[in-house]
């Protein structure tokens, strides 16, 4: 690890904090670094919010079969000669921007009888805590912006309280559709915090710690020089991950779970009373909190930013950690594109009937893992696999029971 | 399955039974069972919500007034009348050909049907005949009109549902292809005002059959893929079986019509009953659902959409020649004998009819239509009642409503 720990490209974005800080006494030091993590935080994931949604539009148009925004480009590209091919519209990369623009100059609309407060409260307590739940996440080697001991619970918890925002704002809003969709958003959100947490509690017993750089170092190796010591790659890691994967699409209020904001049900949900910047903030919120539960879930279940073989660690880990987050992103992507939402009841028997036991069963499941260490791997696996798809298909069963094709007949 | 005798239009409704419970023990609640005492004070007060007539999933500017207790619906009272355009008096007060135009913003999705269903009570009023070539165009042009409707349906109420627009998409790239095959042919892709009394206005070349034959052939393979996409869906069977159940007593006696009335098992179809045009000619079949729920109406539509492609392949087979247009037939200042007549189609959502009474002016004394999707609507609150507010969409999705029709 040595030669590739001490790449210019891996340690470039230390170095440069450094170079910057340095000259500064001890203690201002310290703030100067905390400040330069913000920015960078606020800017890299700012900017990737702007063009997620260019890329969510754009892959929703070509799953749609038509072509997604494609017309608006920036000023003076059309000019540059290596661009002069695109007419000045660059594959509508300009959209963002131009997104961004309409949305700030719109009118902030505050109904009479909703609560100010609460109205202004809401987005900005939102966005707030989206935003805090980044201080954790290791982006690379020795960049993570805050190193703390129970750095998981600390993301969670912060996460749990953009549950409160929205509540805020279908309360706030006194709308009634605002109102049945901030219901929805507190019955589902809790629901699902508690598979989403006990999904990774597997990792956290196998690693033996609650820090974020600590779970992404237990999985830095490899067994026998080619396979990642990934979480995902064992039967109770991989079905803690596809849980927590499922849990993170209902956190972030995503299809087919989007059900505080359905649009054909509750109009926009809670956010109906919204308009103009406020509700830039909310998606905002959105988009960075889907992006927080996927870096959470590279984190826990896919090495962090390990390389998946040794021989391509040169690639720096940042690079590592970006490639997997964006997969996780357009896996949301291809899921918003391709299913129809649940109905509310539904959305609680998943996760109380399906999704909580099973979190329980893998449990178990960890602790025979963790307790057979002894025996061959093949033999654990098959074992601890069998444990967790057992319950799984009988579940499953249970719950899908009559769900068949029906046969029609036909009148002559 | 609720059983018939549950749901009948009585005067104060009980609430509907709701979905089946056993048939989804799992994923599915039996809704019904929810409904509570209205001063229960334990649970609080009822919340009215008005959804629409802007909202966006009540397929133009419909109202709905409905009570939740929670989320569940305990009383909805449908508003229409936000489109109201005065239809049958502008038709008494024209011309009969005059008309013809305004029958196609009737239901603007299905503007071949309407003109026939228009021509076919004037012809009736007039003891009009309609030459041969005419009879097989006017079928064809209904059958692609049945499946531009019914994949139009099933697109929009996987929309309702929350699939975000992937079928809807899939959908309108078929239904492109119909409304450009009805533009070369009449001018206009929504608004045709291809039919006339006593025949058709355009003659369609042998180049434009040709792309009608090449569209039915390739149709299928469309339908497969939007059922592999949607159909066996797990949260599609989660949410539309056991939904908006229909007792086939309820539908008769409401005085359903179209694909509603035959989801709910009854068998009636006016191309068989009546025998209208030349459909006693060819075999088709009559899909009929057993349940009358939302997936029953979903796949009804579905199986209507293959029965008229197997009709439209043996009828694109023997097309005459001929003249499109009887040539005594009177257009321009018709004027009927004094009497009345019913014209009466099977629409693809349901008996599209008009009623006219000829005093032997040049207008009609009287003009009525009776639009298929007016009457189905009626039956809204008995769907709704008991289910969750989410179902009540997907309920009112797969009614199928043109509000251009329910409101005229």
């Amino acid at each position: 690890m040595s030669a590739t720990n001490d790449a210019f490209l891996e340690t470039f974005p230390v170095t440069l904090r450094d170079a910057a800080t340095n000259w500064l006494p001890a203690p201002w030091n310290w703030l100067a670094q905390g400040l330069i993590a913000v920015v960078a935080v606020l800017a890299i994931f700012g900017s990737l919010f702007a063009i997620l949604t260019l890329v969510e539009r754009k892959a929703l148009g070509r799953v749609q079969n038509r072509p997604g925004p494609n017309r608006t480009g920036l000023p003076y590209t059309a000019r540059l000669p290596w661009l002069k091919f695109t007419e000045g519209k660059i594959f509508g990369l300009g959209q963002p921007m131009a997104d961004g623009i309409k949305m700030l100059t719109k009118e902030d609309i505050v109904p009479r009888e909703a609560d100010q407060v609460l109205h202004f409260i809401a987005p900005v307590a939102m966005l707030a805590m989206s935003l805090m739940t980044f201080a954790v996440i290791p982006f690379g080697r020795n960049l993570v912006p805050v190193e703390l001991d129970a750095s998981v619970l600390y993301f969670f918890a912060a996460g749990a309280a953009t549950e409160l925002a929205v509540f805020m704002a279908g309360w706030g809003s006194r709308n009634k559709f605002a109102l049945l969709a901030a219901m929805r958003a507190l019955a589902q959100l809790i629901s699902y915090e508690l598979p989403l947490i006990l999904s990774f509690v597997p990792v956290v017993m196998i690693a033996g710690s609650l820090s974020t750089v600590g779970i992404v170092a237990a999985q830095s190796s490899w067994h026998w020089g080619f396979i990642p010591h990934w979480y995902v790659l064992t039967p109770w890691g991989f079905a803690g991950f596809l849980i927590f994967m499922v849990s993170a699409l209902a956190e972030s209020n995503r299809s087919p779970f989007d059900l505080p904001e359905a649009e054909s049900e509750l109009i926009a949900g809670h956010l109906t009373e919204y308009s103009g910047f406020k509700y830039a903030l909310f998606f905002m919120a959105e988009y960075l909190g889907m992006t927080a539960l996927s870096g959470m879930a590279v984190t826990l279940f896919l090495g962090g930013w390990n390389a998946p073989l040794p021989f391509l660690q040169f690639i720096p880990s940042y690079v590592w950690f970006a490639v997997k987050l964006l997969t996780l992103l357009m896996g949301f992507i291809w899921i918003r594109a391709t299913l129809p939402r649940l109905r509310m009841d539904q959305l609680m028997h998943l996760s109380w009937k399906f999704l909580v036991p099973l979190c329980l069963v893998n449990l178990a499941n960890t602790t025979v893992w963790h307790l057979t260490a002894s025996l061959p791997l093949a033999v654990r696996w098959l074992l601890c696999a069998v444990i967790i798809v057992a319950p799984f298909t009988l579940i499953g069963r249970s719950l899908t029971k009559g769900v068949a094709p029906r046969t029609y007949r036909y009148a002559e | 399955m609720s059983a018939p005798s549950e749901n009948s239009p009585s005067a104060v409704r009980p609430p509907s039974s709701g979905a089946d419970p056993s048939a989804f023990p799992g994923l599915t609640s039996a809704p019904g069972s929810n409904i509570r005492a209205v001063n229960d004070p334990f649970h609080g007060d009822l919340l009215e919500v008005s959804m629409g007539p802007h909202h966006p999933s009540t397929h133009g500017v419909f109202r709905m007034m409905v009570t939740l207790d929670g989320e569940v619906v305990v009383k909805l009272k449908p508003v229409f009348g936000y489109l109201h355009r005065n239809h049958e008096k502008l038709g008494e007060n024209t011309t009969y050909l005059a008309s013809m135009p305004y029958t196609d913003r009737l239901d603007y999705l299905c503007s071949m049907t309407n003109n026939w269903a228009y021509a076919l009570a004037v012809e009736k009023l007039a003891g009009q005949p309609v030459p041969e070539r005419a009879e097989y165009i006017r079928l064809i042009l209904a059958e692609l009109t049945r499946l531009l409707n019914h994949v139009c349906l099933a697109g929009f109420l996987l929309q309702d549902c929350g699939a975000s627009g992937t079928p809807l998409m899939y959908a309108f790239r078929e239904r492109e292809k119909i409304l450009d095959l009805f533009e070369s042919l009449s001018g206009s892709r929504m608004m045709c005002n291809y039919q006339r009394f006593g025949g058709c206005r355009i003659d369609p070349s042998a180049e434009w059959l040709d792309r009608v034959r090449a569209l039915v052939a390739g149709f299928p393979r469309f339908l497969d893929e939007f059922e592999r996409l949607i159909t066996g869906n797990e949260i599609m069977m989660a949410r539309t079986p056991g939904v908006g159940c229909l007792s086939p007593k309820l539908a008769i006696s409401a005085g359903i019509t179209g694909p509603m009335l035959r989801a709910a098992g009854v068998d009636y179809d006016l191309r068989k009953v009546d025998g209208y045009g030349i459909y006693p000619r060819y075999k088709f079949r009559v899909p009929l659902g057993a349940h009358g729920d939302t997936y029953d109406r979903y796949m009804i539509r579905v199986l209507e959409m293959r029965e008229s492609l197997g009709l439209l392949e043996q009828v694109m087979k023997d097309i005459p020649g001929g003249p499109i247009m009887d040539p005594k037939a009177k257009l321009r200042g018709l004027r009927p004998k004094a009497g009345e007549a019913y014209g009466r189609i099977e629409g693809p959502k349901g008996e599209i009819g008009f009623f006219l009474i000829s005093d032997g002016s040049p207008n009609p004394y009287r003009y009525r239509v009776r639009p298929p999707s007016f009457v189905n609507l009626t039956v809204l609150e008995d769907l709704c009642l008991g289910h969750t507010i989410a179902d009540a969409v997907i309920i009112l999705g797969s009614i199928d409503i043109v509000l251009g029709e329910v409101d005229r």
